[in-house]
């Protein structure tokens, strides 16, 4: 963290300066380490197998919070007599169909109610109406839209549970979530951390203890992740072995717990919030599916009336639509539902690079994107541009995506050649942060909003004039059309006052963003928003950011004038609560776990919640209030489910829905590893991950001699992301002046690698080259009985700007998480000393690796499963 | 007080003693490492501020640190030190070895400290200190270097000719002259800032804290409690460096709280400003022109040509 | 070093930050520096010779000492200008008078030396003015000793260990070199039956600087070793050594033979030369190996203060 986010991490030495323990876990002995209590060295995406020590360590001595975990986790639910854990399979859970590789569900759910009502009855036949006795589908014909994506279709909160089925609150019974937990992780033990992860014993026990003496009624502890746990085939399941572990001990809704994912700086938590993400829309709401979602009811009717505030979800939903057509969307033509673009498929990133390599895709628009560098297999990322028609780029600098076509590495190698590339590229300047007035949203949900600082230089522009602009010059080309096509188009509301420079004001669409009634007022929360169409709203969770026509997100009362939740300064959403599922913070009764971690609580004289934030919880809801049988939406809501974004209002210690690759994580070996899953041998990678078939994807061979050492890559504090930012202004470039990559002294000595000399870092993607940094601050890890060398590489370079080079990027493989399609940033690779060859004497070094390595471009995902 | 033991010592007015009648109270920096993060926020904001130019683009080795040291065109440099502080016991090429005639560095290996690992990386943002005792102001033959009323040291470089005296006479290197401009700069303290009431550049920026400004009787109190606290805490290593006005250059107005011996981050153990021997050297200088004169007047006694 | 070399001295054990100086190397230029240091020198003790042989009425020595004191103070003051960063802003060394600068102070020496004795000789040589000529000599030899010592002070009131250390002998080094190349010069010029003044003061010179260099080795130690290692150790043994010939060389056949005299002035002012650069660079060596500050401090605070305990009052 203090590598990437140090300004943030001022919080954290604050923190250490108070008392607080800081445990650093990292491949690398980073910047952070060096100020950490305890800093432990982990093999790059072995992950799972700690935080599954961590969790099995809770389990086996009994340490969770026991009171915690018995009301608000599902811990003692009981699940379906089918299913059946790895430990059953092998490695694999219960409904694999191994030919689409995919997982199918069903068998994963809670037990059904012993006594259902009719409408559960009705659910439960559906369900088993087509699974054989595989726990799979029978063979209907799933249509491929349906598959894709369809773990989002669940929005923030998760799949919908359709019972809440059977709880032992002794946590005895044999099927009950508890009792699988314990034997799905059994074997996580301390010397299996050190087989997998290279941890030893005495350290993992070091942070075991460390965590749960620090966590209960009295103390609680924090976990905070980055990329080094998203950037994996199993990230989602990384971040969710953690939320268990905080869930088991208690330590999520209760200050100083959690789980903080930082997110990156330019907005990204904003970009998921109003999402710039091909499956959702504003708020989580998932994009409709062409084939399922044929109308607007179609649309909401698998969440509505879910329990939660989830089950307001035609509410949301229509007053997006109301944001976005405005008058035009009305309830006779379904809120101008068919005007929302729908789903056919994946249409993710990578995949839509294959389509442009395939000819499928025509043109782009990167955006403060530099995918050349900073997207996986770089290679890809610029034969896909220099396929398309046209491909729009707007940033503040000349960026390697702009120039690949004269200066790409293939135009080197001679795999491009610029005179035969078709695609006509636009660069548009782009205005800075500074020169542009809008809103940030942070790893807190915290909205920020800045000024406007100076005036952008020349035709320098921000994207919301850009799009403003564009939106106008499309219409005014539409104009008079009568074609059916085009009325999305011409019906949007589009009405933005333009100051004397053309800019929109951010603030009216920050406005529009937040919400207004029929009358045109602000609205205050999302408990406003109506199915009817009466009221507008952009983005559900940001709806009060404009409060009584205030800009929220603009205040900035300093926090030497608030008490500690600091509530007047940006605006978190949703409704300003800081902490989410805080209801957790008090005991079913309504009581504080402890005086000291005392945050917010039931008054039962007032008759409500109270607290230092904004409750996460019905106001009024008391402790113990049950809901009525059948009850929809936030009346299912308990007095003791603090999960109320679940429909089940628990912590999930188990997902029976909702998550690609199995209820529970388990420990898998990245596409390209070194060695075999200790866990499970006969499973050596995710079963559900998803590929990239393409002949310029082709995976390393896992354990091999020819791809022997980890690498993976990262960041320093000097550069940012691809660059563009920091290469190219002297004073950033002087402070981390060339590539490198770091290697262990041992590892040097193996390869002959020289300090501060040249290195060639070569996988089956390609070659590059990187000056030499020796350091012990990279560990040669001991697993089990052979060494295992792990090359570190800063990513943030290409060819343009003063400091220059390859990008580690090229390297990568794209293999993704199935669950968010997000790449694996481990790989294997081989090392050498000296610079790379050039020109097409690298295309052929690049195919001596692979033909040494029997890699098959007809079967190029083969390598993985080595 | 005697000239001689104004030239070095304690001096608890520099300011006063420098000429000023009124002045505000004088005012630094206690950098304290053990906080540091290294992000170098301190050298892009100082370099921000006044405008420094690049010092060049050299991968240099030395860890984390391509900025190398203080120059007349670097006023703020965060050091890197990795210490294996255990013998792993495997072959090793080792990070940058010695230099010549160096042996490998000795160190006690004070293991209550940093991470709970086998590695510390000691990060360091040094600078100008601003000397009580300033042996660059006392060798200025043009009076471009002088004492503000804030008590810091800054060169005028409209005044500066680029004699280069103050160059090798700071004991701890800090001031260089600037090869295509020809004069010599340092760290002026953000001297323009100052006067306009605001934090230096470099102290704004620090985001943990680390570099702290104030008045420096306050900051020594407050370095005080914080080395106090840290060896509560078993950090035996930790130790204030320029803190004591009565070192060898009369305490520093920049000093600072360090986790190793100060010649680890290039810092001199035991500076002294060199005008503490102002006067032996001119006494000798007289003796030995009285010699020469004594050896002119013998070379011509006896006969006449 | 050489493996030899560094057998001779025991290494001690020390820190570094990656082996890198501390102290600044300084930026004065060579020639520049190390030639103003000798011309000082020899125009200082020039205008001491001069103003003697005015008084004994030697002219032939006084004019050689003359012009020697005057084209050396005018020499030197171009070669400090040219070394400035900013030469058109010399005239800033009068700006103010600082006795804790020997720039400064030299600066003060300097100035007026040039003009009294560019004076003296200019009246001395052209025969005009000669009362005002020789009240100038006079001036020029009043100030000529400090002259020629006063750079001792400019090299080491630094942090440069190897000046700073050797600061109690380097006068004497510096007076003993000025002498024997303002006798050396005169020797060159001057017929052998005026130049005994000049003999006398090259014998006496060198005697004074090859004393005071020795104790300046045997003092100061490690710090020593710059002057005796590398580049600057050679050119300082072989300054050493000519210093010795040439003045042994004029005890003997100096009064005699002009062809002696001439060679042994010649090696003289050669002497004189190479010992300054070997000073400066011995100086410039010790700035650039850290070791040279590091260790003297290390066991001047252990002396100090005892073992240095870890909680490191100071």
């Amino acid at each position: 963290m203090a590598e990437a986010h140090p300004v943030g991490f001022q919080w954290v030495m604050e923190a250490k300066k108070r008392g607080a323990t800081v445990i650093h876990v990292d491949p690398r002995f980073t910047r952070t380490s060096a100020v950490a209590d305890l800093y432990v060295p982990i093999r790059a995406g072995s992950d799972i197998a700690f935080l599954g020590g961590l969790v099995n360590y809770v389990l086996s001595n009994e340490l969770d919070f026991r009171e915690y975990v018995v009301a608000y986790t599902n811990a003692a639910n009981i699940i379906d007599e089918r299913f059946q854990d790895t430990e059953d399979l092998d490695g694999l859970f219960s409904g694999f169909d191994p030919e689409r590789g995919q997982y199918d569900p069903r068998t994963w759910h809670y037990e059904p109610p012993e006594d259902p009502s009719p409408e559960e009855a009705e659910m439960i036949a559906d369900r088993d109406g087509d699974l054989d006795d595989d726990g799979r589908d029978d063979g209907e014909e799933e249509k491929e839209s349906s598959e894709a994506a369809h773990t989002e279709s669940h929005g923030s909160g998760g799949a919908p549970v359709n019972w809440k089925g059977r709880r032992d609150e002794s946590l005895q019974h044999p099927r009950c979530v508890y009792q699988i937990l314990r034997r799905h992780f059994a074997r996580y033990t301390p010397e299996m951390v050190h087989e997998v992860c290279g941890i030893e014993p005495e350290q993992f026990l070091r942070v075991a203890e460390a965590m749960t003496s620090n966590s209960g009624r009295e103390r609680t502890s924090a976990i905070a992740y980055a990329v080094g746990w998203t950037h994996h085939t199993v990230g989602a399941q990384m971040i969710r072995t953690a939320a268990i572990l905080q869930a088991l001990l208690g330590n999520i809704g209760r200050p100083g717990g959690g789980i903080l994912a930082l997110r990156g700086h330019a907005s990204i938590q904003g970009s998921t919030d109003i999402p710039t993400l091909f499956n959702i829309l504003p708020g989580y709401v998932p994009m409709p599916h062409a084939d399922l979602h044929q109308s607007l009811e179609e649309w909401v009717e698998d969440d509505e009336g879910a329990a939660g505030f989830w089950g307001s979800i035609r509410a949301y939903a229509v007053s997006l639509l109301k944001a976005y057509w405005g008058d035009a969307a009305t309830p006779e033509n379904g809120f101008c539902f068919d005007y929302l673009p729908r789903l056919t498929g994946d249409h993710s990133t990578y995949t839509t690079v294959k389509a442009q390599i395939d000819g499928d895709c025509k043109g782009y628009f990167l955006v403060g994107e530099n995918p050349a560098v900073g997207s996986a297999n770089g290679k890809m990322q610029r034969l896909g541009m220099a396929n398309l028609d046209w491909l729009v780029v707007r940033d503040l600098q000349m960026i390697e995506s702009a120039t690949f076509w004269k200066d790409g590495p293939e135009i080197e190698t001679g795999e491009l050649v610029t005179e035969e590339i078709g695609t006509e590229v636009f660069f548009l300047p782009a205005a800075t942060h500074v020169e542009k007035a809008g809103s940030f949203t942070q790893t807190q949900r915290m909205l920020q909003w800045r000024d406007k600082a100076v005036d952008p230089p020349g035709d320098c522009r921000s994207e919301l004039q850009f799009y403003v602009e564009l939106g106008h010059r499309i219409r005014e080309k539409l104009a008079g059309s009568t074609d059916e096509r085009d009325r999305p188009l011409l019906d949007l509301a589009w009405d933005y006052p333009l100051d004397e420079h053309g800019e929109p004001d951010g603030e009216s669409v920050l406005q529009e963003i937040s919400g207004t009634a029929a009358d045109g007022s602000p609205l205050t929360a999302y408990t406003e928003l109506a199915t009817d169409g009466s009221t507008s709203c952009g983005c559900w969770i940001y709806c009060g950011v404009m409060a009584d026509g205030v800009n929220q997100a603009r205040r900035r009362t300093p926090h030497w004038e608030q008490d500690h939740i600091a509530a007047e300064w940006g605006w978190v959403w949703p409704a300003n609560r800081r902490m989410l599922y805080n209801r957790a913070s008090a005991d079913p009764d309504g009581n504080p776990w402890s005086e000291r971690k005392k945050y917010v609580w039931w008054d039962a004289e007032q008759g409500k919640w109270v607290g230092d934030d904004v409750p996460d919880f019905i106001a009024d809801r008391a402790p113990h209030h049950v809901p009525e049988k059948g009850a929809k939406g936030p009346d299912a809501i308990g007095g003791s489910d603090p999960f109320i974004m679940q429909t089940d209002g628990k912590a999930w210690l188990y997902a029976p829905l909702g998550v690609a690759d199995g209820p529970m994580p388990t420990h898998y070996e990245p596409p390209e590893s070194p060695v075999r899953n200790a866990l499970y041998p006969q499973q050596q990678n995710n079963p559900a991950r998803r590929r990239l078939d393409d002949p310029r994807n082709p995976v390393n061979p896992s354990i091999s001699d020819v791809f022997p050492f980890v690498f993976t890559t990262y960041r320093l504090t000097e550069h940012h992301t691809a660059g563009a930012m920091s290469r190219t202004l002297p004073y950033l470039t002087e402070l981390q002046p060339e590539p490198f990559c770091e290697v262990s002294p041992r590892l040097a000595a193996e390869r002959g690698l020289e300090h501060n000399g040249w290195a060639t870092i070569v996988t089956a993607r390609t070659a590059i080259e990187a000056r030499v940094l020796v350091t012990d601050r990279l560990r040669s890890l001991r697993l089990g009985d052979r060494w295992v060398e792990q090359v570190g590489l800063p990513y943030h370079w290409g060819p343009n700007g003063i400091s220059t080079g390859d990008s580690p990027n090229d390297l990568v493989n794209v293999t993704m998480d199935p669950n968010v399609y997000i790449q694996d940033k481990v790989g294997t690779c081989d090392i050498r000393p000296g610079r790379r060859p050039r020109g097409e004497a690298l295309t052929s070094y690049v195919e001596d690796y692979r033909r040494r390595a029997g890699i098959d471009l007809h079967r190029p995902s083969d390598g993985g499963t080595g | 007080m005697s000239w001689t033991a104004r030239l070095s010592g304690r001096l608890d007015d520099v300011t006063g003693d420098a000429g000023y009648d009124e002045h505000p109270p004088r005012v630094g920096f206690f950098t304290d490492t053990s906080v540091c993060i290294g992000c170098k926020a301190c050298e892009v904001a100082c370099k921000e501020w006044n405008e420094l130019p690049d010092d060049g683009y050299l991968l240099t080795g030395m860890s984390y640190d391509n900025t190398e040291a203080l120059g007349a065109s670097t006023w703020r440099h965060v050091a890197f030190v990795e210490r294996p502080t255990v013998d792993l016991g495997m072959p090793s090429v080792g990070p940058p070895g010695p230099a010549p005639g160096e042996t490998m560095p000795h160190g006690e290996d004070q293991a209550a400290q940093t991470a709970g690992g086998e590695i510390r990386w000691l990060m360091s943002s040094d600078v100008c200190k601003h000397c009580t005792h300033a042996a660059c102001l006392d060798v200025c033959p043009t009076g471009a270097l002088f004492r503000t009323e804030f008590g810091t040291v800054v060169v005028q470089p409209d005044v500066c000719n680029g004699c280069g005296y103050c160059v090798p006479a700071c004991p701890y290197g800090v001031i260089d002259q600037r090869k295509d401009d020809g004069r010599a700069f340092k760290c002026t303290l953000c001297y323009d800032r100052l006067k306009d009431g605001q934090t230096p550049a470099c102290a704004q920026a620090c985001p943990t804290e680390s570099i702290q400004f104030g008045e420096l009787s306050e900051l020594r109190q407050r370095a005080d409690l914080r080395l106090a606290e840290l060896h509560e805490k078993g950090v035996d290593v930790a130790r204030l460096y320029g803190r004591d006005p009565d070192d060898g250059v009369g305490g520093d107005g920049a000093f600072f709280l360090l986790l190793d011996e100060p010649e680890v981050y290039g810092l001199p153990p035991d500076p002294v400003v060199t005008t503490r021997d102002l006067g032996s050297m001119w006494r000798h200088v007289g003796a030995a022109a009285a010699t020469l004169a004594g050896l002119g007047v013998a070379a011509f006694s006896g006969r006449k040509a | 070093m050489s493996p030899r070399e560094q057998a001779m001295v025991p290494e001690a054990e020390f820190d570094s930050y990656y082996g890198r100086q501390i102290v600044k190397t300084p930026t004065w230029k060579t020639p520049d520096v190390p030639l103003y240091l000798f011309l000082g020198g020899l125009a200082g003790a020039s205008a001491v010779l001069a103003e003697g042989a005015a008084l004994t009425g030697r002219p032939e020595l006084e004019r050689v000492a003359r012009v020697a004191a005057a084209s050396g103070a005018a020499a030197g003051t171009v070669a400090l200008v040219h070394d400035l960063g900013r030469p058109e802003r010399f005239l800033n060394m009068l700006r103010v008078f600082k006795p804790t600068s020997p720039l400064s102070v030299g600066s003060f020496i300097l100035a007026p030396f040039g003009a009294l004795s560019g004076a003296a000789a200019a009246a001395q040589v052209t025969g005009t003015f000669p009362r005002l000529g020789r009240l100038a000599g006079v001036g020029a030899a009043v100030l000529g000793p400090p002259l020629a010592t006063y750079t001792a002070a400019l090299l080491a009131n630094t942090a440069v260990p190897a000046w700073h250390e050797a600061h109690r002998e380097l006068p004497f080094v510096f007076a003993g070199s000025g002498a024997t190349a303002a006798g050396g010069v005169a020797m060159l010029f001057t017929p052998v039956d005026q130049a005994g003044p000049a003999r006398r003061m090259t014998v006496a010179g060198a005697a004074l600087e090859i004393v005071a260099a020795e104790a300046l080795l045997n003092r100061l130690g490690m710090v020593a070793e710059p002057y005796r290692e590398g580049r600057p150790g050679r050119l300082m043994g072989l300054a050493r050594t000519m210093t010795a010939a040439a003045a042994g060389a004029t005890v003997l056949g100096g009064r005699r033979s002009r062809t002696v005299s001439v060679l042994a002035g010649a090696a003289c002012v050669t002497a004189s030369l190479l010992t300054r650069f070997g000073i400066f660079e011995a100086g410039i060596a010790s700035a650039q190996d850290p070791k040279y500050t590091v260790v003297p401090q290390r066991e001047r605070l252990r002396r100090r203060t005892g073992e240095r305990t870890a909680s490191g009052a100071e």
